[in-house]
Protein backbone atom coordinates (compact mmCIF):
# COMPACT_ATOMS: atom_id res chain seq x y z
CA UNK A 1 0.00 0.00 0.00
CA UNK A 2 1.23 3.44 -1.11
CA UNK A 3 1.59 5.46 2.48
CA UNK A 4 2.48 9.19 0.73
CA UNK A 5 -1.06 9.77 -0.22
CA UNK A 6 -3.07 7.66 2.78
CA UNK A 7 -2.91 9.89 5.56
CA UNK A 8 -2.15 8.15 9.13
CA UNK A 9 -5.62 7.73 11.10
CA UNK A 10 -5.90 10.48 13.76
CA UNK A 11 -7.13 9.38 17.32
CA UNK A 12 -10.20 11.50 16.63
CA UNK A 13 -11.45 9.82 13.11
CA UNK A 14 -10.62 6.35 14.89
CA UNK A 15 -12.83 7.52 17.66
CA UNK A 16 -15.50 8.76 15.44
CA UNK A 17 -16.43 5.92 13.65
CA UNK A 18 -15.93 3.38 16.20
CA UNK A 19 -19.20 1.65 14.94
CA UNK A 20 -17.49 -0.15 12.61
CA UNK A 21 -15.59 0.24 9.49
CA UNK A 22 -16.58 3.51 7.87
CA UNK A 23 -17.20 3.96 4.15
CA UNK A 24 -13.56 5.20 2.26
CA UNK A 25 -13.54 8.73 1.06
CA UNK A 26 -13.91 8.64 -2.46
CA UNK A 27 -10.58 11.13 -3.08
CA UNK A 28 -8.39 8.39 -1.79
CA UNK A 29 -8.00 7.10 -5.33
CA UNK A 30 -4.75 5.15 -4.70
CA UNK A 31 -5.36 3.44 -1.52
CA UNK A 32 -7.35 0.19 -2.22
CA UNK A 33 -11.23 0.22 -1.36
CA UNK A 34 -11.52 -1.53 1.96
CA UNK A 35 -13.43 -5.07 1.13
CA UNK A 36 -16.78 -5.09 2.95
CA UNK A 37 -16.57 -9.17 3.53
CA UNK A 38 -13.26 -8.43 5.69
CA UNK A 39 -13.78 -8.75 9.23
CA UNK A 40 -14.42 -5.34 10.86
CA UNK A 41 -12.22 -2.48 10.30
CA UNK A 42 -9.55 -5.41 9.01
CA UNK A 43 -8.68 -2.64 5.87
CA UNK A 44 -7.83 0.45 8.57
CA UNK A 45 -5.93 -1.78 11.00
CA UNK A 46 -4.02 -3.18 8.06
CA UNK A 47 -0.66 -1.54 9.78
CA UNK A 48 -1.25 -1.78 12.85
CA UNK A 49 -3.20 -3.72 15.47
CA UNK A 50 -2.40 -3.00 19.53
CA UNK A 51 0.61 -5.93 21.30
CA UNK A 52 1.05 -6.34 17.23
CA UNK A 53 4.41 -5.53 15.54
CA UNK A 54 4.34 -6.01 12.00
CA UNK A 55 7.37 -7.98 10.40
CA UNK A 56 9.29 -5.60 8.05
CA UNK A 57 9.20 -8.23 4.90
CA UNK A 58 5.16 -8.02 5.40
CA UNK A 59 3.88 -5.70 2.58
CA UNK A 60 0.38 -6.08 2.24
CA UNK A 61 -2.21 -8.41 3.11
CA UNK A 62 -4.72 -10.55 1.10
CA UNK A 63 -7.99 -11.36 2.15
CA UNK A 64 -9.09 -15.17 1.49
CA UNK A 65 -11.74 -17.20 1.86
CA UNK A 66 -9.72 -18.04 5.41
CA UNK A 67 -9.10 -14.63 6.44
CA UNK A 68 -6.20 -12.30 5.86
CA UNK A 69 -2.86 -13.89 4.46
CA UNK A 70 0.53 -11.82 4.64
CA UNK A 71 2.05 -11.11 1.67
CA UNK A 72 6.00 -10.95 1.57
CA UNK A 73 8.29 -9.07 -0.28
CA UNK A 74 10.46 -11.00 -2.92
CA UNK A 75 13.64 -8.15 -2.37
CA UNK A 76 15.68 -8.27 0.97
CA UNK A 77 16.19 -5.35 3.22
CA UNK A 78 18.99 -4.62 5.01
CA UNK A 79 17.47 -5.88 8.23
CA UNK A 80 17.19 -9.28 6.39
CA UNK A 81 20.95 -8.79 4.77
CA UNK A 82 22.14 -8.17 8.68
CA UNK A 83 20.08 -11.11 9.91
CA UNK A 84 21.88 -13.17 7.83
CA UNK A 85 25.37 -11.90 8.63
CA UNK A 86 24.48 -12.73 12.25
CA UNK A 87 23.72 -16.47 11.76
CA UNK A 88 27.17 -17.10 9.70
CA UNK A 89 28.88 -15.51 12.43
CA UNK A 90 26.50 -17.74 14.92
CA UNK A 91 24.82 -15.05 16.90
CA UNK A 92 21.33 -15.72 18.00
CA UNK A 93 20.92 -18.48 15.76
CA UNK A 94 17.94 -20.51 18.14
CA UNK A 95 15.33 -17.85 17.89
CA UNK A 96 15.85 -16.62 13.60
CA UNK A 97 12.39 -17.74 13.31
CA UNK A 98 9.27 -16.62 11.36
CA UNK A 99 5.72 -17.57 12.72
CA UNK A 100 4.60 -20.86 11.14
CA UNK A 101 1.15 -20.53 9.00
CA UNK A 102 0.69 -19.11 5.09
CA UNK A 103 2.04 -16.78 3.46
CA UNK A 104 1.78 -14.95 -0.42
CA UNK A 105 4.29 -13.54 -2.62
CA UNK A 106 2.46 -11.58 -5.41
CA UNK A 107 -1.15 -11.78 -6.16
CA UNK A 108 -1.52 -15.69 -5.95
CA UNK A 109 -5.38 -17.12 -6.49
CA UNK A 110 -6.72 -20.45 -5.85
CA UNK A 111 -4.72 -21.86 -8.75
CA UNK A 112 -0.98 -20.72 -7.62
CA UNK A 113 1.49 -23.44 -6.70
CA UNK A 114 2.01 -23.73 -2.83
CA UNK A 115 5.23 -24.37 -1.82
CA UNK A 116 6.58 -25.78 1.39
CA UNK A 117 9.23 -24.02 3.80
CA UNK A 118 10.72 -24.02 7.32
CA UNK A 119 10.28 -21.21 9.49
CA UNK A 120 14.15 -20.65 9.96
CA UNK A 121 13.89 -17.00 8.75
CA UNK A 122 17.22 -17.56 6.49
CA UNK A 123 15.30 -20.94 4.65
CA UNK A 124 12.03 -18.63 4.42
CA UNK A 125 14.38 -15.52 2.87
CA UNK A 126 16.68 -17.99 0.47
CA UNK A 127 12.83 -18.85 -0.60
CA UNK A 128 10.76 -15.71 -1.37
CA UNK A 129 13.94 -13.62 -2.62
CA UNK A 130 13.94 -16.27 -5.50
CA UNK A 131 9.99 -15.60 -6.30
CA UNK A 132 9.90 -11.77 -7.48
CA UNK A 133 7.04 -12.43 -10.52
CA UNK A 134 5.82 -15.32 -9.21
CA UNK A 135 1.89 -15.60 -7.56
CA UNK A 136 2.49 -18.39 -5.14
CA UNK A 137 1.17 -19.12 -1.43
CA UNK A 138 4.35 -19.79 0.93
CA UNK A 139 3.30 -22.95 3.80
CA UNK A 140 5.67 -22.49 6.58
CA UNK A 141 5.63 -25.36 8.75
CA UNK A 142 7.27 -25.58 12.23
CA UNK A 143 10.44 -26.60 12.47
CA UNK A 144 11.52 -24.71 15.44
CA UNK A 145 13.56 -22.39 13.79
CA UNK A 146 15.98 -25.29 11.97
CA UNK A 147 16.99 -25.12 8.41
CA UNK A 148 14.89 -27.60 5.95
CA UNK A 149 17.72 -30.02 5.17
CA UNK A 150 18.75 -30.48 9.07
CA UNK A 151 15.43 -30.05 10.17
CA UNK A 152 14.28 -32.91 8.10
CA UNK A 153 17.14 -34.93 9.08
CA UNK A 154 15.44 -34.82 12.83
CA UNK A 155 12.09 -35.29 11.34
CA UNK A 156 10.65 -32.03 12.22
CA UNK A 157 10.54 -30.99 8.96
CA UNK A 158 8.06 -34.17 8.45
CA UNK A 159 5.03 -35.68 7.49
CA UNK A 160 2.89 -34.94 10.50
CA UNK A 161 3.70 -31.03 10.76
CA UNK A 162 2.86 -30.82 7.10
CA UNK A 163 -0.42 -32.57 7.15
CA UNK A 164 -1.02 -30.75 10.75
CA UNK A 165 -0.13 -26.96 9.08
CA UNK A 166 -2.67 -27.90 6.02
CA UNK A 167 -5.20 -28.34 8.08
CA UNK A 168 -4.53 -25.87 10.37
CA UNK A 169 -4.38 -23.33 7.65
CA UNK A 170 -7.27 -24.81 5.60
CA UNK A 171 -5.42 -25.23 2.63
CA UNK A 172 -8.34 -26.88 1.20
CA UNK A 173 -10.33 -23.19 1.10
CA UNK A 174 -7.80 -21.43 -0.44
CA UNK A 175 -6.60 -23.30 -3.62
CA UNK A 176 -8.43 -26.00 -5.95
CA UNK A 177 -5.86 -27.62 -6.63
CA UNK A 178 -4.28 -30.35 -4.18
CA UNK A 179 -0.49 -30.34 -4.60
CA UNK A 180 2.19 -29.50 -2.53
CA UNK A 181 5.64 -28.47 -3.89
CA UNK A 182 8.19 -29.11 -0.92
CA UNK A 183 12.01 -28.73 -1.21
CA UNK A 184 13.90 -31.51 -2.00
CA UNK A 185 15.78 -31.34 0.78
CA UNK A 186 13.21 -32.19 3.35
CA UNK A 187 12.18 -35.56 1.81
CA UNK A 188 14.75 -37.09 4.60
CA UNK A 189 11.47 -36.52 6.69
CA UNK A 190 8.85 -36.13 4.79
CA UNK A 191 6.71 -39.63 3.29
CA UNK A 192 5.60 -38.17 0.02
CA UNK A 193 2.73 -41.20 -0.08
CA UNK A 194 1.45 -40.42 3.93
CA UNK A 195 1.43 -37.12 3.37
CA UNK A 196 -1.25 -37.85 0.70
CA UNK A 197 -2.92 -40.05 2.21
CA UNK A 198 -3.20 -38.21 5.84
CA UNK A 199 -4.06 -34.79 3.80
CA UNK A 200 -5.25 -35.12 0.58
CA UNK A 201 -2.40 -33.54 -0.92
CA UNK A 202 0.05 -34.37 -3.12
CA UNK A 203 3.91 -34.17 -2.58
CA UNK A 204 5.40 -33.17 -5.49
CA UNK A 205 9.44 -32.16 -4.46
CA UNK A 206 10.84 -29.15 -6.06
CA UNK A 207 14.57 -28.68 -7.08
CA UNK A 208 17.41 -28.55 -4.43
CA UNK A 209 17.73 -24.72 -4.84
CA UNK A 210 15.07 -22.15 -4.35
CA UNK A 211 16.98 -20.44 -7.03
CA UNK A 212 16.20 -23.25 -9.56
CA UNK A 213 12.35 -22.53 -8.65
CA UNK A 214 11.36 -20.17 -11.48
CA UNK A 215 12.96 -22.73 -14.06
CA UNK A 216 10.82 -25.63 -12.05
CA UNK A 217 7.92 -23.33 -12.33
CA UNK A 218 7.59 -22.85 -15.79
CA UNK A 219 8.75 -26.43 -17.01
CA UNK A 220 5.39 -27.84 -15.65
CA UNK A 221 7.40 -28.85 -11.89
CA UNK A 222 9.90 -30.79 -14.05
CA UNK A 223 13.49 -30.33 -12.27
CA UNK A 224 16.52 -31.54 -14.75
CA UNK A 225 18.97 -33.79 -12.85
CA UNK A 226 21.33 -31.10 -11.85
CA UNK A 227 18.40 -29.43 -10.04
CA UNK A 228 18.09 -32.16 -7.89
CA UNK A 229 21.71 -32.72 -6.78
CA UNK A 230 23.15 -31.49 -4.06
CA UNK A 231 26.35 -29.18 -4.58
CA UNK A 232 29.43 -28.39 -1.90
CA UNK A 233 30.56 -25.71 -3.72
CA UNK A 234 33.89 -22.90 -2.88
CA UNK A 235 31.70 -20.13 -1.77
CA UNK A 236 29.21 -22.68 0.29
CA UNK A 237 31.69 -24.14 2.40
CA UNK A 238 33.23 -20.66 2.85
CA UNK A 239 30.24 -19.00 4.38
CA UNK A 240 30.30 -22.43 6.88
CA UNK A 241 33.51 -21.21 8.18
CA UNK A 242 32.55 -18.40 10.56
CA UNK A 243 30.08 -20.52 12.58
CA UNK A 244 32.81 -23.52 13.08
CA UNK A 245 35.45 -20.88 14.37
CA UNK A 246 32.89 -19.29 17.05
CA UNK A 247 31.37 -22.92 17.71
CA UNK A 248 35.24 -23.46 19.22
CA UNK A 249 34.87 -20.52 21.17
CA UNK A 250 34.48 -21.81 24.52
CA UNK A 251 36.96 -24.46 24.03
CA UNK A 252 39.93 -22.26 22.36
CA UNK A 253 39.63 -20.17 25.33
CA UNK A 254 39.80 -22.75 28.26
CA UNK A 255 42.77 -24.22 26.09
CA UNK A 256 44.15 -20.96 25.60
CA UNK A 257 44.32 -20.01 29.78
CA UNK A 258 45.44 -23.79 30.21
CA UNK A 259 48.32 -23.24 27.61
CA UNK A 260 49.28 -19.81 28.96
CA UNK A 261 48.99 -21.63 32.61
CA UNK A 262 51.39 -24.58 31.67
CA UNK A 263 53.67 -22.24 30.07
CA UNK A 264 55.23 -21.06 33.11
CA UNK A 265 56.17 -24.73 34.49
CA UNK A 266 59.72 -25.10 34.05
CA UNK A 267 63.58 -25.62 35.44
CA UNK A 268 62.71 -22.48 38.14
CA UNK A 269 59.36 -23.90 39.02
CA UNK A 270 57.64 -21.72 37.50
CA UNK A 271 58.23 -18.45 35.87
CA UNK A 272 55.83 -15.41 34.63
CA UNK A 273 58.35 -14.89 32.05
CA UNK A 274 58.19 -18.31 30.59
CA UNK A 275 54.16 -18.21 31.34
CA UNK A 276 53.81 -15.30 28.80
CA UNK A 277 56.54 -16.23 26.25
CA UNK A 278 55.80 -20.04 26.07
CA UNK A 279 52.02 -19.26 26.73
CA UNK A 280 51.98 -17.44 23.87
CA UNK A 281 53.79 -19.45 21.00
CA UNK A 282 51.79 -22.49 22.12
CA UNK A 283 48.85 -20.31 21.93
CA UNK A 284 49.72 -19.41 18.27
CA UNK A 285 49.94 -22.92 17.39
CA UNK A 286 46.77 -23.65 18.92
CA UNK A 287 45.21 -20.72 16.69
CA UNK A 288 46.75 -22.01 13.46
CA UNK A 289 45.47 -25.58 13.76
CA UNK A 290 42.39 -23.86 14.26
CA UNK A 291 42.14 -21.81 11.76
CA UNK A 292 43.46 -24.42 9.47
CA UNK A 293 41.07 -27.06 9.93
CA UNK A 294 38.14 -25.27 10.43
CA UNK A 295 38.85 -22.10 7.32
CA UNK A 296 41.45 -23.17 5.65
CA UNK A 297 40.63 -27.03 4.94
CA UNK A 298 36.97 -26.61 4.46
CA UNK A 299 37.90 -24.90 1.76
CA UNK A 300 40.66 -26.41 -0.32
CA UNK A 301 38.51 -29.26 0.58
CA UNK A 302 38.48 -31.14 -3.04
CA UNK A 303 42.15 -30.42 -3.08
CA UNK A 304 43.56 -32.03 -0.59
CA UNK A 305 44.54 -35.53 -0.65
CA UNK A 306 42.36 -38.25 1.24
CA UNK A 307 38.49 -38.95 2.03
CA UNK A 308 38.39 -38.63 5.60
CA UNK A 309 37.89 -35.05 6.72
CA UNK A 310 40.28 -35.88 10.18
CA UNK A 311 43.11 -37.08 7.08
CA UNK A 312 42.33 -33.57 5.19
CA UNK A 313 42.67 -31.57 8.17
CA UNK A 314 46.43 -33.76 8.81
CA UNK A 315 47.71 -32.88 5.75
CA UNK A 316 46.72 -29.55 5.73
CA UNK A 317 48.24 -29.21 9.31
CA UNK A 318 51.35 -30.55 8.58
CA UNK A 319 51.93 -28.34 6.00
CA UNK A 320 51.47 -25.62 7.96
CA UNK A 321 53.21 -27.00 10.36
CA UNK A 322 56.78 -27.40 8.15
CA UNK A 323 55.90 -23.96 6.80
CA UNK A 324 55.74 -22.54 10.72
CA UNK A 325 58.78 -24.59 11.49
CA UNK A 326 60.47 -22.88 8.02
CA UNK A 327 59.96 -19.48 9.05
CA UNK A 328 60.43 -20.30 12.64
CA UNK A 329 63.45 -22.01 12.50
CA UNK A 330 66.03 -19.65 14.62
CA UNK A 331 63.63 -19.67 17.34
CA UNK A 332 62.52 -23.54 17.36
CA UNK A 333 64.85 -26.11 19.24
CA UNK A 334 64.46 -29.16 18.87
CA UNK A 335 61.23 -30.47 20.92
CA UNK A 336 60.09 -27.25 20.18
CA UNK A 337 59.76 -28.19 16.41
CA UNK A 338 58.85 -31.57 17.51
CA UNK A 339 55.83 -30.31 19.37
CA UNK A 340 54.67 -27.59 16.72
CA UNK A 341 55.08 -30.66 14.22
CA UNK A 342 52.17 -32.54 15.71
CA UNK A 343 50.00 -30.77 17.84
CA UNK A 344 49.37 -28.16 14.56
CA UNK A 345 48.02 -31.55 12.86
CA UNK A 346 46.05 -32.54 15.92
CA UNK A 347 44.29 -30.01 16.10
CA UNK A 348 43.63 -29.16 12.86
CA UNK A 349 42.63 -33.05 11.97
CA UNK A 350 39.65 -32.21 14.85
CA UNK A 351 38.54 -29.11 13.43
CA UNK A 352 38.49 -30.70 10.14
CA UNK A 353 36.77 -34.11 11.74
CA UNK A 354 33.97 -31.77 13.05
CA UNK A 355 33.62 -30.04 9.64
CA UNK A 356 31.53 -32.88 8.65
CA UNK A 357 28.35 -31.54 10.62
CA UNK A 358 28.49 -29.03 7.98
CA UNK A 359 28.91 -31.42 4.81
CA UNK A 360 26.49 -32.26 1.94
CA UNK A 361 28.18 -35.37 1.27
CA UNK A 362 29.11 -37.05 4.46
CA UNK A 363 27.65 -40.47 6.06
CA UNK A 364 27.12 -40.74 9.82
CA UNK A 365 28.41 -44.81 9.22
CA UNK A 366 31.47 -43.17 7.70
CA UNK A 367 31.60 -40.13 9.73
CA UNK A 368 31.90 -42.69 13.06
CA UNK A 369 34.29 -44.73 10.91
CA UNK A 370 37.02 -42.19 10.62
CA UNK A 371 36.64 -41.28 14.24
CA UNK A 372 36.99 -44.13 16.13
CA UNK A 373 40.50 -44.17 14.36
CA UNK A 374 41.17 -40.45 14.51
CA UNK A 375 40.20 -39.40 17.78
CA UNK A 376 43.07 -41.90 19.70
CA UNK A 377 45.58 -40.63 17.36
CA UNK A 378 44.95 -37.12 18.11
CA UNK A 379 45.21 -37.50 21.39
CA UNK A 380 48.23 -39.54 20.90
CA UNK A 381 50.12 -36.84 18.89
CA UNK A 382 48.72 -33.76 21.73
CA UNK A 383 50.47 -36.27 24.35
CA UNK A 384 53.49 -36.32 22.29
CA UNK A 385 53.45 -32.76 21.58
CA UNK A 386 52.98 -31.85 25.28
CA UNK A 387 55.60 -33.92 26.37
CA UNK A 388 57.88 -32.56 23.57
CA UNK A 389 56.69 -28.70 24.91
CA UNK A 390 57.97 -29.41 28.40
CA UNK A 391 61.20 -30.92 27.28
CA UNK A 392 62.00 -27.88 25.30
CA UNK A 393 61.52 -25.88 28.49
CA UNK A 394 63.59 -27.32 30.61
CA UNK A 395 66.23 -27.88 27.90
CA UNK A 396 66.40 -24.14 27.80
CA UNK A 397 64.25 -23.61 24.75
CA UNK A 398 60.66 -22.51 23.64
CA UNK B 1 37.38 -29.11 -9.29
CA UNK B 2 38.04 -32.37 -8.31
CA UNK B 3 35.14 -34.20 -6.82
CA UNK B 4 34.43 -34.28 -3.47
CA UNK B 5 34.62 -38.51 -2.41
CA UNK B 6 34.46 -40.06 1.18
CA UNK B 7 34.84 -43.47 2.32
CA UNK B 8 34.09 -46.39 0.68
CA UNK B 9 31.93 -48.79 1.64
CA UNK B 10 30.54 -47.88 4.26
CA UNK B 11 26.75 -47.01 3.81
CA UNK B 12 23.97 -48.99 5.38
CA UNK B 13 22.20 -48.45 1.87
CA UNK B 14 20.17 -51.74 0.89
CA UNK B 15 18.05 -51.90 -2.03
CA UNK B 16 15.40 -54.58 -2.25
CA UNK B 17 14.65 -54.99 -5.88
CA UNK B 18 12.02 -57.41 -5.34
CA UNK B 19 9.87 -55.26 -3.87
CA UNK B 20 10.75 -52.34 -5.98
CA UNK B 21 7.81 -51.27 -8.10
CA UNK B 22 9.44 -48.71 -9.97
CA UNK B 23 7.81 -45.79 -9.08
CA UNK B 24 11.04 -43.22 -9.41
CA UNK B 25 10.68 -41.64 -6.05
CA UNK B 26 14.03 -42.60 -5.08
CA UNK B 27 15.95 -41.49 -8.26
CA UNK B 28 14.06 -38.14 -7.36
CA UNK B 29 14.63 -37.41 -3.99
CA UNK B 30 18.54 -38.83 -3.51
CA UNK B 31 20.77 -35.57 -3.46
CA UNK B 32 23.42 -37.55 -5.02
CA UNK B 33 21.73 -39.67 -7.57
CA UNK B 34 22.90 -42.96 -6.09
CA UNK B 35 19.94 -44.70 -7.59
CA UNK B 36 19.21 -45.30 -11.67
CA UNK B 37 16.06 -46.91 -13.41
CA UNK B 38 16.83 -49.69 -15.64
CA UNK B 39 14.00 -51.79 -16.38
CA UNK B 40 11.26 -50.69 -14.73
CA UNK B 41 13.05 -51.14 -11.49
CA UNK B 42 15.73 -48.84 -8.96
CA UNK B 43 18.87 -49.89 -9.12
CA UNK B 44 21.92 -48.49 -7.03
CA UNK B 45 24.58 -47.05 -9.61
CA UNK B 46 26.35 -45.07 -7.58
CA UNK B 47 26.60 -46.50 -3.65
CA UNK B 48 29.55 -44.57 -2.82
CA UNK B 49 28.18 -41.56 -2.30
CA UNK B 50 25.61 -42.22 -0.62
CA UNK B 51 25.57 -39.95 2.77
CA UNK B 52 22.50 -41.39 4.84
CA UNK B 53 20.31 -39.04 4.62
CA UNK B 54 17.27 -41.28 4.70
CA UNK B 55 15.21 -39.28 2.08
CA UNK B 56 15.05 -42.40 -0.13
CA UNK B 57 13.77 -44.86 2.34
CA UNK B 58 11.47 -42.09 4.39
CA UNK B 59 9.63 -42.03 0.56
CA UNK B 60 9.78 -45.76 -0.33
CA UNK B 61 5.77 -46.92 -0.03
CA UNK B 62 6.76 -50.51 -0.83
CA UNK B 63 9.69 -50.37 2.13
CA UNK B 64 12.22 -51.63 -0.57
CA UNK B 65 14.93 -49.41 0.63
CA UNK B 66 16.36 -49.43 4.10
CA UNK B 67 18.98 -47.16 5.85
CA UNK B 68 20.26 -46.18 9.02
CA UNK B 69 20.26 -42.20 8.78
CA UNK B 70 21.30 -40.43 11.37
CA UNK B 71 23.31 -37.09 12.60
CA UNK B 72 26.73 -37.17 11.03
CA UNK B 73 28.12 -34.30 12.92
CA UNK B 74 31.05 -35.21 15.00
CA UNK B 75 29.80 -33.63 17.97
CA UNK B 76 26.73 -34.82 18.12
CA UNK B 77 28.53 -38.29 17.67
CA UNK B 78 30.82 -37.91 20.80
CA UNK B 79 27.52 -36.80 22.31
CA UNK B 80 25.88 -39.95 21.62
CA UNK B 81 28.98 -41.79 22.65
CA UNK B 82 29.18 -40.15 26.24
CA UNK B 83 25.92 -40.33 26.90
CA UNK B 84 24.72 -43.17 25.26
CA UNK B 85 22.00 -41.78 23.49
CA UNK B 86 21.32 -41.52 20.20
CA UNK B 87 23.82 -39.18 18.79
CA UNK B 88 21.52 -35.89 18.55
CA UNK B 89 21.94 -32.27 17.30
CA UNK B 90 20.29 -31.20 20.78
CA UNK B 91 23.82 -30.98 21.62
CA UNK B 92 24.65 -27.47 21.44
CA UNK B 93 25.75 -27.54 18.46
CA UNK B 94 24.09 -25.79 15.20
CA UNK B 95 24.33 -29.10 12.98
Amino acid sequence: MSQSCCPPETETTSAATSSCCPPQPAAANCCPPATLEESCCAAKDKKERPGYRLEPYVTDWLSTPTGEVPQVATRLGRQDTLGAWQMRWGSGRNRYTIAPGLYAVGQPDGDAPVMVSANYKLSFDALRKELSKIDAWILVIDTKGINVWCAAGKGTFGTDEIVRRVKSCQLEKIVSHRQLIVPQLGAPGVAAHAVARQSGFKVIYGPVRASDLPSFLLSGLQATAQMRRVTFKARERLILTPVELVMMNKVSGWAIICLFLLGGIGPSIYSLNDMWHRGLTASAVYLAGLLTGAVLTPILLPWIPGAALAWKGVVAGLAAAVLACGLFAGLLDLPGSLALLLALPAVASYCAMNFTGSTTYTSPSGVEKEMRLAIPLQALALLGAATAWFWSAFSGGS
Amino acid sequence: MPELNYLKDVTTLKLDQEKCTGCMLCTLVCPHGVFAMQDGKAQLTDRDRCMECGACARNCAFEAISVSAGVGCASAIIYGWLTGKEASCDCGGSC
